[in-house]
Protein backbone atom coordinates (compact mmCIF):
# COMPACT_ATOMS: atom_id res chain seq x y z
CA UNK A 1 0.00 0.00 0.00
CA UNK A 2 1.50 3.10 -1.59
CA UNK A 3 1.65 6.33 1.09
CA UNK A 4 -0.58 8.81 -1.20
CA UNK A 5 -0.81 10.98 1.79
CA UNK A 6 3.03 11.52 2.05
CA UNK A 7 3.24 12.44 -1.47
CA UNK A 8 0.29 14.73 -1.17
CA UNK A 9 1.61 16.52 1.84
CA UNK A 10 5.17 17.09 0.32
CA UNK A 11 3.50 18.37 -2.49
CA UNK A 12 1.33 20.52 -0.90
CA UNK A 13 4.96 21.24 1.42
CA UNK A 14 6.63 22.25 -2.03
CA UNK A 15 9.41 19.52 -1.33
CA UNK A 16 10.86 18.59 -4.52
CA UNK A 17 13.60 16.54 -3.52
CA UNK A 18 10.59 14.70 -1.15
CA UNK A 19 8.06 14.36 -3.56
CA UNK A 20 10.42 12.83 -6.18
CA UNK A 21 11.77 10.31 -3.15
CA UNK A 22 8.14 8.89 -2.55
CA UNK A 23 7.27 8.95 -6.58
CA UNK A 24 10.74 7.06 -7.01
CA UNK A 25 9.91 4.73 -4.04
CA UNK A 26 6.59 4.00 -4.88
CA UNK A 27 7.39 2.97 -8.32
CA UNK A 28 9.83 0.65 -6.68
CA UNK A 29 7.30 -0.78 -5.12
CA UNK A 30 5.26 -1.51 -8.30
CA UNK A 31 2.62 0.99 -7.55
CA UNK A 32 0.42 1.56 -10.78
CA UNK A 33 2.37 4.79 -11.86
CA UNK A 34 -1.55 5.51 -13.30
CA UNK A 35 -2.04 5.45 -9.39
CA UNK A 36 0.69 7.72 -8.16
CA UNK A 37 -0.40 10.21 -10.83
CA UNK A 38 -4.15 10.55 -9.66
CA UNK A 39 -4.17 9.83 -5.96
CA UNK A 40 -1.23 11.22 -5.28
CA UNK A 41 0.28 13.89 -7.39
CA UNK A 42 -3.12 15.15 -9.22
CA UNK A 43 -4.83 15.03 -5.39
CA UNK A 44 -1.81 16.82 -4.15
CA UNK A 45 -2.31 19.85 -6.77
CA UNK A 46 -6.57 19.86 -6.37
CA UNK A 47 -5.68 20.87 -2.42
CA UNK A 48 -2.93 23.60 -3.94
CA UNK A 49 -5.50 25.23 -5.88
CA UNK A 50 -7.50 25.09 -3.25
CA UNK A 51 -5.31 26.76 -1.00
CA UNK A 52 -4.22 29.08 -3.27
CA UNK A 53 -7.55 30.14 -4.11
CA UNK A 54 -8.47 30.33 -0.01
CA UNK A 55 -5.20 32.82 -0.16
CA UNK A 56 -2.87 30.37 1.72
CA UNK A 57 -0.52 29.51 -1.02
CA UNK A 58 0.86 31.92 -3.34
CA UNK A 59 1.89 32.28 -6.58
CA UNK A 60 5.69 31.27 -6.11
CA UNK A 61 4.61 28.00 -4.03
CA UNK A 62 2.22 27.10 -6.63
CA UNK A 63 4.81 27.22 -9.62
CA UNK A 64 7.20 25.12 -6.93
CA UNK A 65 4.71 22.60 -6.28
CA UNK A 66 3.94 22.54 -10.31
CA UNK A 67 7.52 22.04 -11.21
CA UNK A 68 8.04 19.16 -8.53
CA UNK A 69 4.74 17.71 -10.00
CA UNK A 70 6.18 18.50 -13.49
CA UNK A 71 9.40 16.78 -12.91
CA UNK A 72 7.37 13.35 -11.23
CA UNK A 73 5.25 12.82 -14.13
CA UNK A 74 8.18 13.03 -16.42
CA UNK A 75 9.26 9.92 -14.14
CA UNK A 76 6.19 8.25 -14.85
CA UNK A 77 5.66 9.12 -18.57
CA UNK A 78 6.83 6.24 -19.69
CA UNK A 79 5.43 3.85 -17.28
CA UNK A 80 1.91 5.00 -17.91
CA UNK A 81 -0.35 2.66 -20.68
CA UNK A 82 -2.30 3.41 -23.46
CA UNK A 83 -4.59 6.62 -22.64
CA UNK A 84 -3.88 6.29 -18.95
CA UNK A 85 -3.30 9.75 -16.92
CA UNK A 86 -5.25 12.15 -18.93
CA UNK A 87 -8.95 13.08 -17.91
CA UNK A 88 -10.61 12.98 -21.04
CA UNK A 89 -11.30 16.72 -20.66
CA UNK A 90 -9.53 18.39 -23.51
CA UNK A 91 -9.32 22.30 -22.60
CA UNK A 92 -8.38 25.06 -25.12
CA UNK A 93 -7.05 28.25 -23.43
CA UNK A 94 -5.72 31.78 -24.76
CA UNK A 95 -6.02 35.55 -24.60
CA UNK A 96 -8.25 37.26 -26.97
CA UNK A 97 -7.20 39.24 -29.65
CA UNK A 98 -5.45 42.51 -29.29
CA UNK A 99 -4.21 41.36 -25.48
CA UNK A 100 -0.54 40.59 -25.13
CA UNK A 101 -1.05 39.37 -21.28
CA UNK A 102 -0.19 35.88 -20.92
CA UNK A 103 1.25 35.35 -16.97
CA UNK A 104 -2.57 34.48 -15.33
CA UNK A 105 -3.52 32.58 -18.50
CA UNK A 106 -0.27 30.39 -17.92
CA UNK A 107 -1.18 30.06 -14.47
CA UNK A 108 -4.74 28.44 -15.00
CA UNK A 109 -3.55 26.50 -17.74
CA UNK A 110 -0.96 24.88 -15.79
CA UNK A 111 -3.03 24.51 -12.41
CA UNK A 112 -5.53 22.56 -15.24
CA UNK A 113 -2.59 20.32 -16.72
CA UNK A 114 -1.76 19.69 -13.28
CA UNK A 115 -5.15 18.61 -12.52
CA UNK A 116 -4.83 16.17 -15.00
CA UNK A 117 -6.66 17.83 -18.01
CA UNK A 118 -5.75 18.13 -21.99
CA UNK A 119 -5.00 21.60 -21.57
CA UNK A 120 -3.69 23.33 -25.12
CA UNK A 121 -2.41 26.48 -24.80
CA UNK A 122 -3.09 28.69 -27.60
CA UNK A 123 -1.09 31.99 -26.47
CA UNK A 124 -2.37 35.65 -26.79
CA UNK A 125 -3.90 37.77 -29.20
CA UNK A 126 -6.33 34.72 -30.31
CA UNK A 127 -8.67 36.10 -33.02
CA UNK A 128 -12.55 34.34 -32.57
CA UNK A 129 -11.98 32.69 -35.78
CA UNK A 130 -9.22 30.49 -34.44
CA UNK A 131 -10.86 29.91 -31.42
CA UNK A 132 -13.76 27.92 -33.35
CA UNK A 133 -11.39 26.00 -35.41
CA UNK A 134 -8.97 25.10 -32.55
CA UNK A 135 -12.54 23.89 -30.56
CA UNK A 136 -13.37 21.67 -33.82
CA UNK A 137 -9.47 20.84 -34.09
CA UNK A 138 -8.53 19.70 -30.17
CA UNK A 139 -12.70 18.37 -30.05
CA UNK A 140 -12.66 20.36 -27.04
CA UNK A 141 -15.26 20.37 -23.98
CA UNK A 142 -13.74 23.80 -22.16
CA UNK A 143 -13.02 27.18 -23.94
CA UNK A 144 -10.75 29.41 -21.60
CA UNK A 145 -10.39 33.09 -22.40
CA UNK A 146 -8.37 35.61 -21.17
CA UNK A 147 -8.19 39.57 -20.86
CA UNK A 148 -6.27 41.92 -19.11
CA UNK A 149 -8.02 44.88 -20.59
CA UNK A 150 -10.93 46.73 -20.41
CA UNK A 151 -9.79 47.45 -24.17
CA UNK A 152 -10.20 43.84 -25.07
CA UNK A 153 -13.46 42.73 -22.90
CA UNK A 154 -15.45 43.49 -25.70
CA UNK A 155 -13.50 41.11 -27.84
CA UNK A 156 -14.67 38.24 -25.40
CA UNK A 157 -18.02 38.86 -26.29
CA UNK A 158 -17.33 38.69 -29.78
CA UNK A 159 -15.59 35.15 -29.29
CA UNK A 160 -18.36 33.94 -27.59
CA UNK A 161 -20.38 35.54 -29.98
CA UNK A 162 -18.00 33.37 -32.95
CA UNK A 163 -18.64 30.36 -31.12
CA UNK A 164 -22.24 30.50 -30.78
CA UNK A 165 -22.41 31.28 -35.16
CA UNK A 166 -19.96 28.50 -35.53
CA UNK A 167 -22.61 26.05 -34.02
CA UNK A 168 -20.51 24.54 -31.40
CA UNK A 169 -21.18 26.52 -28.42
CA UNK A 170 -23.80 23.27 -27.18
CA UNK A 171 -20.17 21.39 -27.26
CA UNK A 172 -18.11 23.58 -24.69
CA UNK A 173 -18.48 25.36 -21.79
CA UNK A 174 -16.71 28.77 -22.17
CA UNK A 175 -14.87 30.07 -19.12
CA UNK A 176 -13.56 33.66 -18.71
CA UNK A 177 -10.58 35.45 -16.40
CA UNK A 178 -8.20 38.63 -16.23
CA UNK A 179 -8.11 41.30 -13.83
CA UNK A 180 -11.48 43.76 -15.11
CA UNK A 181 -13.64 40.64 -15.70
CA UNK A 182 -16.14 39.85 -13.48
CA UNK A 183 -18.94 37.77 -12.95
CA UNK A 184 -21.65 39.92 -14.24
CA UNK A 185 -19.73 40.59 -17.17
CA UNK A 186 -19.50 36.61 -17.60
CA UNK A 187 -23.15 36.64 -17.27
CA UNK A 188 -23.68 39.48 -20.03
CA UNK A 189 -21.90 38.05 -22.25
CA UNK A 190 -23.10 34.66 -22.41
CA UNK A 191 -19.76 32.56 -20.98
CA UNK A 192 -20.62 29.60 -18.39
CA UNK A 193 -18.15 30.51 -15.76
CA UNK A 194 -15.91 33.25 -14.32
CA UNK A 195 -13.08 32.25 -11.94
CA UNK A 196 -11.03 35.03 -9.96
CA UNK A 197 -7.73 33.02 -9.32
CA UNK A 198 -6.04 30.15 -11.07
CA UNK A 199 -7.11 27.83 -8.04
CA UNK A 200 -10.40 28.08 -8.67
CA UNK A 201 -10.91 28.10 -12.13
CA UNK A 202 -8.99 24.71 -12.48
CA UNK A 203 -11.50 23.04 -9.87
CA UNK A 204 -14.40 24.78 -12.13
CA UNK A 205 -13.14 23.52 -14.96
CA UNK A 206 -13.05 19.91 -13.27
CA UNK A 207 -16.60 20.24 -12.32
CA UNK A 208 -17.17 21.31 -15.73
CA UNK A 209 -15.97 18.14 -17.25
CA UNK A 210 -17.11 15.91 -14.46
CA UNK B 1 11.43 66.36 -8.47
CA UNK B 2 9.55 63.28 -8.51
CA UNK B 3 6.00 63.65 -10.68
CA UNK B 4 3.43 61.70 -8.92
CA UNK B 5 0.15 60.65 -12.07
CA UNK B 6 -2.64 60.35 -9.96
CA UNK B 7 -4.96 57.55 -11.02
CA UNK B 8 -7.60 57.30 -9.02
CA UNK B 9 -10.43 58.90 -11.93
CA UNK B 10 -10.45 56.00 -14.31
CA UNK B 11 -13.98 54.33 -14.83
CA UNK B 12 -12.78 50.93 -14.77
CA UNK B 13 -12.87 51.63 -10.79
CA UNK B 14 -16.37 50.97 -9.31
CA UNK B 15 -17.04 53.91 -7.63
CA UNK B 16 -16.10 56.27 -10.84
CA UNK B 17 -17.80 54.24 -12.99
CA UNK B 18 -20.83 54.67 -10.82
CA UNK B 19 -20.09 58.54 -10.42
CA UNK B 20 -19.74 58.47 -14.34
CA UNK B 21 -22.94 56.78 -15.02
CA UNK B 22 -24.84 59.13 -12.99
CA UNK B 23 -23.12 62.05 -13.77
CA UNK B 24 -22.39 62.89 -9.62
CA UNK B 25 -19.92 65.98 -10.14
CA UNK B 26 -19.32 66.56 -7.09
CA UNK B 27 -17.95 62.85 -6.18
CA UNK B 28 -15.44 63.17 -9.30
CA UNK B 29 -14.11 66.60 -7.65
CA UNK B 30 -13.91 65.52 -4.70
CA UNK B 31 -11.86 62.79 -5.50
CA UNK B 32 -9.78 65.57 -7.87
CA UNK B 33 -9.40 67.85 -5.27
CA UNK B 34 -7.93 65.19 -2.63
CA UNK B 35 -5.81 63.66 -5.01
CA UNK B 36 -4.22 67.28 -5.52
CA UNK B 37 -3.95 68.17 -1.94
CA UNK B 38 -1.91 65.18 -1.60
CA UNK B 39 0.72 66.05 -4.03
CA UNK B 40 -0.59 64.66 -7.40
CA UNK B 41 1.40 66.01 -9.95
CA UNK B 42 -0.66 64.90 -13.03
CA UNK B 43 -4.46 63.68 -12.80
CA UNK B 44 -5.08 60.58 -14.79
CA UNK B 45 -8.44 60.60 -16.72
CA UNK B 46 -9.59 57.35 -17.97
CA UNK B 47 -13.04 57.10 -19.11
CA UNK B 48 -12.92 53.82 -21.29
CA UNK B 49 -14.66 51.35 -18.98
CA UNK B 50 -18.15 52.19 -19.98
CA UNK B 51 -17.68 50.50 -23.26
CA UNK B 52 -19.25 52.74 -26.18
CA UNK B 53 -19.76 55.49 -23.88
CA UNK B 54 -16.14 57.10 -24.14
CA UNK B 55 -16.35 59.85 -26.08
CA UNK B 56 -19.40 61.63 -23.86
CA UNK B 57 -17.51 60.35 -20.58
CA UNK B 58 -14.65 61.52 -20.97
CA UNK B 59 -15.96 64.93 -22.66
CA UNK B 60 -18.25 65.14 -19.13
CA UNK B 61 -15.37 64.25 -17.14
CA UNK B 62 -12.70 67.41 -18.60
CA UNK B 63 -15.74 69.48 -18.08
CA UNK B 64 -16.29 68.39 -14.44
CA UNK B 65 -12.48 68.69 -13.79
CA UNK B 66 -11.33 71.62 -15.83
CA UNK B 67 -12.34 74.30 -13.65
CA UNK B 68 -10.97 72.98 -10.35
CA UNK B 69 -7.13 71.37 -11.57
CA UNK B 70 -4.38 73.08 -10.29
CA UNK B 71 -2.37 70.25 -12.04
CA UNK B 72 -2.09 69.25 -15.71
CA UNK B 73 -3.93 66.27 -16.68
CA UNK B 74 -3.22 62.89 -18.42
CA UNK B 75 -5.45 62.20 -20.87
CA UNK B 76 -5.65 58.20 -20.98
CA UNK B 77 -7.14 56.71 -24.31
CA UNK B 78 -5.63 54.27 -26.62
CA UNK B 79 -8.45 56.39 -29.14
CA UNK B 80 -6.97 58.90 -31.05
CA UNK B 81 -10.46 60.68 -31.39
CA UNK B 82 -11.39 60.55 -28.31
CA UNK B 83 -7.76 62.26 -27.77
CA UNK B 84 -8.40 64.83 -30.25
CA UNK B 85 -11.80 65.96 -28.30
CA UNK B 86 -9.79 66.04 -25.04
CA UNK B 87 -6.79 67.60 -26.06
CA UNK B 88 -8.68 69.95 -27.26
CA UNK B 89 -11.00 71.14 -23.99
CA UNK B 90 -7.68 71.04 -21.59
CA UNK B 91 -5.73 74.20 -20.18
CA UNK B 92 -2.86 73.33 -19.51
CA UNK B 93 -0.26 71.31 -21.70
CA UNK B 94 -1.50 67.86 -20.86
CA UNK B 95 0.34 64.38 -20.81
CA UNK B 96 -0.98 61.64 -23.00
CA UNK B 97 -1.01 58.56 -21.62
CA UNK B 98 -0.22 56.32 -23.80
CA UNK B 99 1.65 55.05 -27.00
CA UNK B 100 3.39 51.83 -27.77
CA UNK B 101 5.11 49.72 -30.20
CA UNK B 102 2.47 47.72 -31.03
CA UNK B 103 1.41 48.36 -34.71
CA UNK B 104 -2.23 49.31 -34.20
CA UNK B 105 -1.58 51.83 -31.26
CA UNK B 106 1.71 53.16 -32.75
CA UNK B 107 -0.08 53.74 -36.09
CA UNK B 108 -3.27 55.58 -34.76
CA UNK B 109 -0.87 57.55 -32.33
CA UNK B 110 1.78 59.09 -34.29
CA UNK B 111 -0.39 61.09 -36.63
CA UNK B 112 -1.92 62.94 -33.60
CA UNK B 113 1.10 63.52 -31.28
CA UNK B 114 2.83 64.78 -34.54
CA UNK B 115 2.87 68.74 -33.83
CA UNK B 116 1.51 68.44 -30.37
CA UNK B 117 3.00 70.24 -27.31
CA UNK B 118 2.33 67.41 -25.17
CA UNK B 119 3.81 65.02 -22.63
CA UNK B 120 3.73 61.59 -23.55
CA UNK B 121 4.04 57.99 -21.68
CA UNK B 122 5.62 55.64 -24.24
CA UNK B 123 4.83 51.57 -22.95
CA UNK B 124 7.81 49.58 -23.33
CA UNK B 125 5.10 46.67 -25.55
CA UNK B 126 5.33 44.94 -29.15
CA UNK B 127 3.29 43.12 -31.10
CA UNK B 128 5.33 40.07 -29.08
CA UNK B 129 3.68 41.14 -26.16
CA UNK B 130 5.67 42.06 -22.56
CA UNK B 131 9.32 41.87 -22.95
CA UNK B 132 11.40 39.65 -21.62
CA UNK B 133 14.59 40.67 -20.85
CA UNK B 134 16.38 44.12 -19.74
CA UNK B 135 17.92 44.21 -23.50
CA UNK B 136 14.44 44.19 -24.65
CA UNK B 137 12.92 46.96 -22.39
CA UNK B 138 16.41 48.98 -23.33
CA UNK B 139 15.76 48.53 -27.25
CA UNK B 140 11.98 49.37 -27.01
CA UNK B 141 12.42 52.53 -24.96
CA UNK B 142 15.02 54.00 -27.92
CA UNK B 143 12.93 52.97 -30.92
CA UNK B 144 10.06 54.80 -28.97
CA UNK B 145 12.57 57.84 -27.89
CA UNK B 146 14.11 58.24 -31.51
CA UNK B 147 10.46 57.93 -33.40
CA UNK B 148 8.79 60.41 -30.77
CA UNK B 149 11.62 62.98 -31.72
CA UNK B 150 11.36 62.40 -35.44
CA UNK B 151 8.08 63.97 -34.79
CA UNK B 152 9.26 66.41 -33.11
CA UNK B 153 8.66 65.09 -29.27
CA UNK B 154 12.03 66.42 -27.15
CA UNK B 155 13.09 63.35 -24.99
CA UNK B 156 12.23 65.30 -21.68
CA UNK B 157 8.79 65.12 -22.66
CA UNK B 158 8.66 61.27 -22.91
CA UNK B 159 7.85 59.16 -19.99
CA UNK B 160 9.23 55.74 -20.46
CA UNK B 161 6.84 53.16 -18.87
CA UNK B 162 9.39 49.65 -19.43
CA UNK B 163 6.41 48.06 -17.95
CA UNK B 164 7.05 46.41 -14.29
CA UNK B 165 5.73 42.72 -14.71
CA UNK B 166 5.16 40.31 -11.33
CA UNK B 167 8.08 38.99 -8.88
CA UNK B 168 5.53 36.04 -8.14
CA UNK B 169 6.46 34.24 -11.51
CA UNK B 170 9.93 35.17 -12.13
CA UNK B 171 12.14 36.28 -9.31
CA UNK B 172 14.40 38.05 -11.40
CA UNK B 173 11.58 40.59 -12.51
CA UNK B 174 12.61 43.09 -10.48
CA UNK B 175 16.25 43.24 -11.28
CA UNK B 176 15.07 42.83 -14.97
CA UNK B 177 13.24 45.98 -14.95
CA UNK B 178 16.07 48.21 -12.69
CA UNK B 179 18.68 47.19 -14.81
CA UNK B 180 16.69 48.19 -17.83
CA UNK B 181 15.75 51.62 -16.34
CA UNK B 182 19.88 52.28 -15.39
CA UNK B 183 20.44 51.49 -19.42
CA UNK B 184 17.97 53.86 -20.64
CA UNK B 185 18.79 56.91 -17.62
CA UNK B 186 22.24 56.11 -18.88
CA UNK B 187 21.60 56.84 -22.37
CA UNK B 188 18.88 59.61 -22.26
CA UNK B 189 19.37 61.76 -18.93
CA UNK B 190 16.58 63.60 -19.62
CA UNK B 191 14.09 60.84 -20.46
CA UNK B 192 11.45 60.38 -17.56
CA UNK B 193 10.52 57.00 -16.39
CA UNK B 194 7.27 56.19 -15.43
CA UNK B 195 4.75 53.34 -15.25
CA UNK B 196 2.68 51.64 -12.65
CA UNK B 197 4.50 49.58 -9.41
CA UNK B 198 0.84 46.98 -8.22
CA UNK B 199 2.51 44.56 -10.55
CA UNK B 200 5.58 44.02 -9.15
CA UNK B 201 3.48 42.52 -5.99
CA UNK B 202 0.96 40.31 -8.39
CA UNK B 203 0.25 37.08 -6.56
CA UNK B 204 2.00 37.50 -3.24
CA UNK B 205 0.37 38.87 -0.10
CA UNK B 206 0.93 42.14 1.90
CA UNK B 207 1.06 43.80 -1.50
CA UNK B 208 1.67 47.08 0.04
CA UNK B 209 5.31 46.80 1.60
CA UNK B 210 7.01 45.47 -1.67
CA UNK B 211 5.42 48.38 -3.90
CA UNK B 212 7.10 50.76 -1.17
CA UNK B 213 10.43 49.11 -1.60
CA UNK B 214 10.39 48.35 -4.51
CA UNK B 215 9.78 52.50 -5.76
CA UNK B 216 12.60 53.32 -3.48
CA UNK B 217 14.79 50.82 -5.67
CA UNK B 218 13.46 52.21 -9.05
CA UNK B 219 14.40 55.88 -7.91
CA UNK B 220 17.67 54.85 -7.17
CA UNK B 221 17.46 53.11 -10.94
CA UNK B 222 16.13 56.55 -12.37
CA UNK B 223 12.42 56.08 -12.07
CA UNK B 224 11.11 59.92 -11.20
CA UNK B 225 7.26 59.76 -12.09
CA UNK B 226 4.75 56.84 -11.48
CA UNK B 227 0.98 56.01 -11.99
CA UNK B 228 0.11 55.54 -8.12
CA UNK B 229 -2.63 56.53 -5.81
CA UNK B 230 -1.90 59.75 -4.09
CA UNK B 231 -4.35 58.73 -1.60
CA UNK B 232 -2.06 55.53 -0.43
CA UNK B 233 -0.39 58.18 2.11
CA UNK B 234 2.31 55.37 3.02
CA UNK B 235 3.59 55.02 -0.67
CA UNK B 236 3.53 58.78 -0.61
CA UNK B 237 5.60 59.19 2.66
CA UNK B 238 8.13 56.56 0.80
CA UNK B 239 8.44 58.26 -2.07
CA UNK B 240 9.22 61.83 -0.30
CA UNK B 241 11.45 60.12 1.75
CA UNK B 242 13.38 58.19 -1.07
CA UNK B 243 13.54 61.56 -3.00
CA UNK B 244 15.59 62.98 0.06
CA UNK B 245 17.74 59.74 0.18
CA UNK B 246 18.64 60.12 -3.29
CA UNK B 247 19.78 63.63 -3.30
CA UNK B 248 16.98 65.62 -4.63
CA UNK B 249 15.90 67.12 -1.51
CA UNK B 250 18.15 70.33 -0.20
CA UNK B 251 18.69 70.36 3.34
CA UNK B 252 15.84 67.76 3.47
CA UNK B 253 13.13 70.65 3.54
CA UNK B 254 10.50 68.60 1.53
CA UNK B 255 10.89 65.64 4.25
CA UNK B 256 10.43 67.87 7.31
CA UNK B 257 7.98 69.73 5.22
CA UNK B 258 6.04 66.61 5.55
CA UNK B 259 6.91 65.44 8.50
CA UNK B 260 5.60 68.77 10.17
CA UNK B 261 2.22 67.89 8.17
CA UNK B 262 1.70 64.90 9.52
CA UNK B 263 2.15 63.44 5.85
CA UNK B 264 5.42 61.06 7.02
CA UNK B 265 5.56 59.03 10.07
CA UNK B 266 7.93 56.37 10.43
Amino acid sequence: MADFNAIIEALVACDTEKVTQLVNAAITENVPAVEILNKGLIAGMDIVGEKMENGDMFIPEVLMAAQAMGKCVETLKPLLGEGEGRDSASVIIGTVKGDLHDIGKNLVGMMMESGGMDVHNLGVDIAPEDFVAEIKSKNAQIVCLSALLTTTMPMMKKTVDAIVESGLRDQVKIMVGGAPVTQAFCDEIGADGFAPDAGSASKMAKSFAA
Amino acid sequence: MFEVIGERINTSRKFVQAAVAERDAEYIINDVKKQQEAGANFIDVNAGARIGHETEDMKWLLDTIQPIATVPLTLDSPDPAVLEMAFAMVEKTPMINSISLEKERFEAMMPFLKGKECKVIALCMDDNGMPGSADDIVARAITLVEELNKIGIPTNAIYIDPLVQPISTDSNKGMMVLDAVRAIKAKYPEVHITGGLSNISYGLPQRHIINRTFVALMMDAGMDSAIIDPLDAKIMATIKTADMLIGNDQFCGNYLKGVRSGAIES
